[in-house]
C-alpha cells in the first residue's frame, strides 16, 4: 500500500495540461512552409518518394507526404517543416500546402455536418479498424489515450464493438484482404456515424499507393469526415483534429 | 563442397551458390539441423527462374558465425518430398513456396495458405475460405476472434477449439495486412522509396528493418557504412528495444488488470520515443536510418540529453518492476502460464525472445554480430521456463542491458566522418543476406540482383514468421482467459508477417 503511494508520488504530474498549446521538443516534422525561392523544380519533384510535391506553384500534399523530410534537407531555404502539429482537417484540399502559404491547416466549420457537433460534441466513441497499417499509427492512437495525452478527458474513447461506436477510425492503406472486414464493421456502426482516416497510408495509400494488393474503394465510396495526416500521426494531431471536428469551440 | 559459406552482410555472386538435385538438396539442409541446436534455417525461399522456380536455402550456424547457402531448381508442378516431414523448422517456408509457386509437397503435414499474397499461385483460394482445423465432438466448442480485435491492434483471425474454459487447440490465420511489400521493392525504383518501404514493414521495428535494408543495400553497392553510422544504428536499435519492452510490460499489466503497472510503464515509454523524435523528428524513428548516410548524426548534445533521460527513467522503471514482481496476484498470472518447452521451440525454430524464453540461445547480436555488436560482447539473456514469467523477465532484464549498452556507447561519441560514400549501382548477379536482432528477434533480409544490377528479388523475414506458431502452442491447455497475456507477452507482428 505505502509502496504504491510512493510509486504514484514518484511519477509526478504526467498529464499534458493543455493539448492545444503543448510544445513539441526538439525537431519535429509538422506543417511545412514553402518559400518563394527559385529551385530546380524537376529535382525537387523527383526527390519525393510518394509524388506529394507538385509545381506551379510548388505545393506539398500532406495526404501523400511521408514526412521523411528529404525535401527540406536538400532545399532548406525552400521547404521548412515547422513544429505545428495541428494539421488535421475535414477537407482533402486543405491538406495541400502551397508556396508562400503560411495559413494554418484547420477544420472548416462551414462544411462539418450539423449532426456531428450536435450529437458528438460532448461524447464520441470510436471503433478503430487497422486495414494494413504497420502498427505505427495504431501505437500513436493508443498513446493518445495514455496518462500523458489522456484523450478520454474530452469524452473521446475507443470502444470494442462497432455497435457502441459513433464512427470508425481507419489506419493503413486498406488491403484487399481486409476490405470485406472493414465494410462489415462500418455497416455495423449505427447512424449517424463518422469516418476518420489516420495517417498518410489511410488517406492516400502513402508509400503503398499503387500496390495491386490494396483495395481503395472504401474511402472513394463514402464521405470522409476527418483527415489526420502523419507517418504516423502524432497523438496531439489526433486529439486536436477530433476536438476541432466535434467541438463547438472557436478554432 | 555442395554449399557455400558466407557471413552476415556478405555479398556473393549468385553463381557461387552451388546448385544440386532435389534429393541432395533436402538431405543436405535437413542434415544440417539434425542434433544441432546452434543451427537453424534463417531463410528458405523460391523465386522465378525462367519457367522454373529456384529455391535458395540459408542455414545459420551460430557457433561458427557462418551461414551455409545452397540452391536447387524445380518445376512448379513438381511433386516434392517435404523438408518439414523431417524437420519442422521448414514448415512455414515450404507453405510459402507452395502458396507462391504451386510447388506441391507430398508429405507436408500442414500445407495451408500463409498470407494470401496478391501474386499467389492459386487465386481460387481466398482469405474468406481458410481451411480451419476442426474436431467433431459434442463436448467441444469453437471460439472465433478477429480479424478485428477489441483493442487498437492489427488484424488477424484466431480460431480456438475449447473444452469448457480450456483451450485444446488454437489456429492463427493471417494475411489481412498483406500490402505486397516484397513486390513493391521491385516495382519502386528510387532508393528513398525502398527505404521508406523498409520503414513500413513493421512500424514497431522501424530501426530493425531499416538497418537490415541498409546493410543489404550497402553490401550490394560494395561499400561499408562508416563507424559513426553504425554507432547511430546501434543506439537506435537498443532504444527501440527499450521502448517496446517498456510498452509491452504496460500491456501485460493491462491484461492482468494491474492499473498502476499499466499506467507507469505506459508513461515510461514516452520519454524514450520522445527522445527518438528529438533526435530524428519522428517518435517511431521513421526517417532516421538511411543506407550510406548518417541522416541525423548523434551529437555530444544528444548524448548529454539521453543520459539525463535515462537517469530519470531508470529509478522509476526499477521501482515499478520491483513492485510488480513481488505482487502475488501478478506472479500467479505469469508463472506456468503459456508454457512452450525447449523441445518445441527447437523443433519449430523460433527466434529471438521466443527462443531465449525456453533456454534456446538465439541472438544475432552475439551469433552473427553486425553494426557495433562485436565490440559490445553481447551476452544474451536466457530464461528456461518458457512461460509468461520468462518472457516478461526477459523484457525487464533486456531493458536494463540495453540501458547499459547505451550508456557505454554515449560515453564516447565518435567524430562524424562527414565523407559519406557514394552509393553507386548495385553489383549485378549478386546475392546478399543481412541479419539484424530486432527487439522481437532475428530479422532476415535477402536480395538478388539481375544482370543489369536491378533488384530481381527482395525477401523479408520478420521474426514473427517463426514465432506465431509458438503462441499457438503456448496457449494449449491454458484457460482461454489467459490468451490475452500470452499474446501480449509475445507481442508478434501481423504486418511484418503479412508483408
Amino acid at each position: 500500500m505505502f509502496d504504491n503511494v510512493k510509486i504514484v508520488y514518484h511519477q509526478g504530474k504526467q498529464f499534458i495540461p493543455n493539448t492545444a498549446t503543448a510544445k513539441i521538443p526538439g525537431i519535429f516534422r509538422g506543417r511545412p512552409v514553402i518559400s518563394s525561392e527559385k529551385v530546380n523544380e524537376t529535382e525537387l519533384v523527383d526527390l519525393c518518394p510518394v509524388e506529394a510535391i507538385s509545381v506551379q506553384p510548388v505545393s506539398i500534399d500532406l495526404g501523400k507526404c511521408t514526412f521523411c523530410g528529404e525535401c527540406a534537407k536538400r532545399f532548406p531555404n525552400k521547404i521548412r517543416f515547422t513544429t505545428d502539429y495541428k494539421i488535421s482537417t475535414n477537407e482533402r484540399d486543405r491538406l495541400i500546402v502551397k508556396e508562400g502559404d503560411e495559413n494554418l491547416i484547420e477544420v472548416n466549420p462551414e462544411t462539418v455536418r450539423n449532426e456531428i457537433r450536435r450529437i458528438f460534441g460532448r461524447s464520441l466513441k470510436l471503433r478503430q479498424v487497422c486495414a494494413g497499417g504497420d502498427n505505427s499509427c495504431e501505437m500513436e492512437l493508443n498513446a493518445a489515450n495514455n496518462v500523458q495525452f489522456d484523450m478520454s478527458r474530452y469524452g473521446i474513447e475507443f470502444v470494442a464493438s462497432p455497435r457502441h461506436a459513433d464512427g470508425i477510425v481507419i489506419t493503413g492503406p486498406i488491403t484487399e484482404n481486409m476490405a470485406d472486414a472493414l465494410q462489415i464493421c462500418y455497416d455495423a456502426v449505427p447512424e449517424p456515424k463518422i469516418i476518420v482516416l489516420v495517417g498518410t497510408d489511410a488517406i492516400s495509400g502513402g508509400i503503398h499507393a499503387g500496390s495491386s494488393a490494396l483495395d481503395r474503394s472504401f474511402p472513394d465510396k463514402y464521405p470522409v469526415d476527418l483527415y489526420i495526416p502523419g507517418n504516423p500521426a502524432h497523438p496531439l494531431t489526433i486529439i486536436n483534429g477530433l476536438l476541432d471536428l466535434t467541438r463547438k469551440r472557436k478554432i | 563442397m555442395n554449399y557455400t559459406t558466407i557471413v552476415n552482410n556478405q555479398t556473393i555472386p549468385v553463381s557461387a551458390i552451388p546448385e544440386m538435385g532435389y534429393e541432395e538438396f533436402i538431405d543436405l539442409n535437413t542434415g544440417f539441423l539434425t542434433d544441432s541446436p546452434e543451427k537453424h534455417c534463417v531463410n528458405y525461399f523460391g523465386y522465378p527462374f525462367g519457367s522454373r522456380v529456384k529455391l535458395i536455402c540459408c542455414i545459420a550456424d551460430d557457433s561458427t558465425h557462418q551461414i551455409q547457402v545452397s540452391s536447387c531448381t524445380v518445376k512448379s508442378d513438381d511433386q516434392l518430398d517435404s523438408f518439414t516431414a523431417r524437420n519442422f523448422n521448414f514448415e512455414k517456408f515450404e507453405r510459402e513456396i507452395h502458396e507462391n509457386f504451386g510447388v506441391a509437397y507430398k508429405n507436408h503435414p500442414w500445407l495451408k495458405p500463409v498470407r494470401y499474397a496478391k501474386n499467389r499461385f492459386d487465386k481460387s483460394q481466398t482469405i474468406a475460405n481458410y481451411p480451419f482445423f476442426a474436431i467433431e465432438s459434442d463436448e467441444l466448442h469453437e471460439v472465433g476472434v478477429g480479424p478485428i480485435h477489441a483493442g487498437i491492434i492489427e488484424p488477424g483471425h484466431f480460431r480456438f477449439i475449447c473444452n469448457g474454459e480450456q483451450i485444446l487447440h488454437l489456429e492463427i490465420q493471417l494475411g489481412y495486412q498483406h500490402r505486397g511489400i516484397e513486390q513493391q521493392f521491385l516495382e519502386k525504383k528510387k532508393l528513398l522509396q525502398r527505404t521508406t518501404l523498409a520503414e513500413s514493414i513493421a512500424g514497431d521495428t522501424v530501426v530493425g528493418h531499416t538497418t537490415a535494408f541498409s546493410h543489404v543495400w550497402e553490401s550490394l553497392c560494395g561499400i561499408k557504412a562508416s563507424h559513426d553510422m553504425e554507432y547511430a544504428r546501434t543506439i537506435a536499435l537498443e532504444l527501440e528495444r527499450m521502448a517496446v519492452h517498456t510498452g509491452d510490460l504496460s500491456a501485460v499489466c493491462t491484461d492482468i488488470a494491474y492499473q498502476l503497472g499499466s499506467s507507469v510503464f505506459g508513461r515510461l515509454r514516452t520519454p524514450i520515443i520522445n527522445f527518438m523524435q528529438e533526435w530524428g523528428g519522428n517518435r517511431l524513428s521513421k526517417g532516421l536510418i538511411r543506407p550510406g548516410r548518417n541522416q541525423f548524426p548523434f551529437t555530444p548534445e544528444l548524448a548529454h540529453r539521453l543520459a539525463e533521460i535515462l537517469d530519470i527513467y531508470e529509478p522509476d522503471f526499477l521501482e515499478m518492476n520491483e513492485q510488480l514482481f513481488q505482487l502475488p496476484s501478478a506472479l500467479s498470472r505469469f508463472e506456468r502460464t503459456g508454457v512452450v518447452s525447449y523441445e518445441d521451440v527447437l523443433s519449430i525454430g523460433t527466434v529471438g525472445m521466443a527462443a531465449r524464453m525456453s533456454g534456446l540461445n538465439r541472438d544475432v547480436r552475439s551469433s552473427h554480430p553486425f553494426s557495433l555488436y562485436s565490440e559490445l560482447n553481447h551476452e544474451p539473456i536466457i530464461k528456461h521456463h518458457g512461460d509468461v514469467y520468462s518472457r516478461v523477465q526477459i523484457r525487464r532484464q533486456e531493458v536494463r542491458q540495453s540501458m547499459q549498452y547505451i550508456r557505454n556507447l554515449i560515453a564516447n561519441v565518435p567524430e562524424i566522418s562527414g565523407n559519406e560514400p557514394v552509393l553507386g549501382s548495385l553489383n549485378p548477379n549478386s546475392f546478399t543476406l543481412s541479419l539484424v536482432e530486432g527487439w522481437r528477434g532475428e530479422i532476415c533480409h535477402c536480395a538478388i540482383t539481375d544482370g543489369q544490377g536491378e533488384l530481381a528479388l527482395y525477401k523479408v523475414k520478420d521474426p514473427s514468421f517463426h514465432n506465431w506458431l509458438a503462441l499457438a502452442l503456448a496457449v494449449r491447455n491454458n484457460e482461454i482467459s489467459d490468451f490475452p497475456i500470452c499474446n501480449k507477452s509475445f507481442n508478434l507482428s501481423y504486418a511484418g508477417h503479412d508483408l
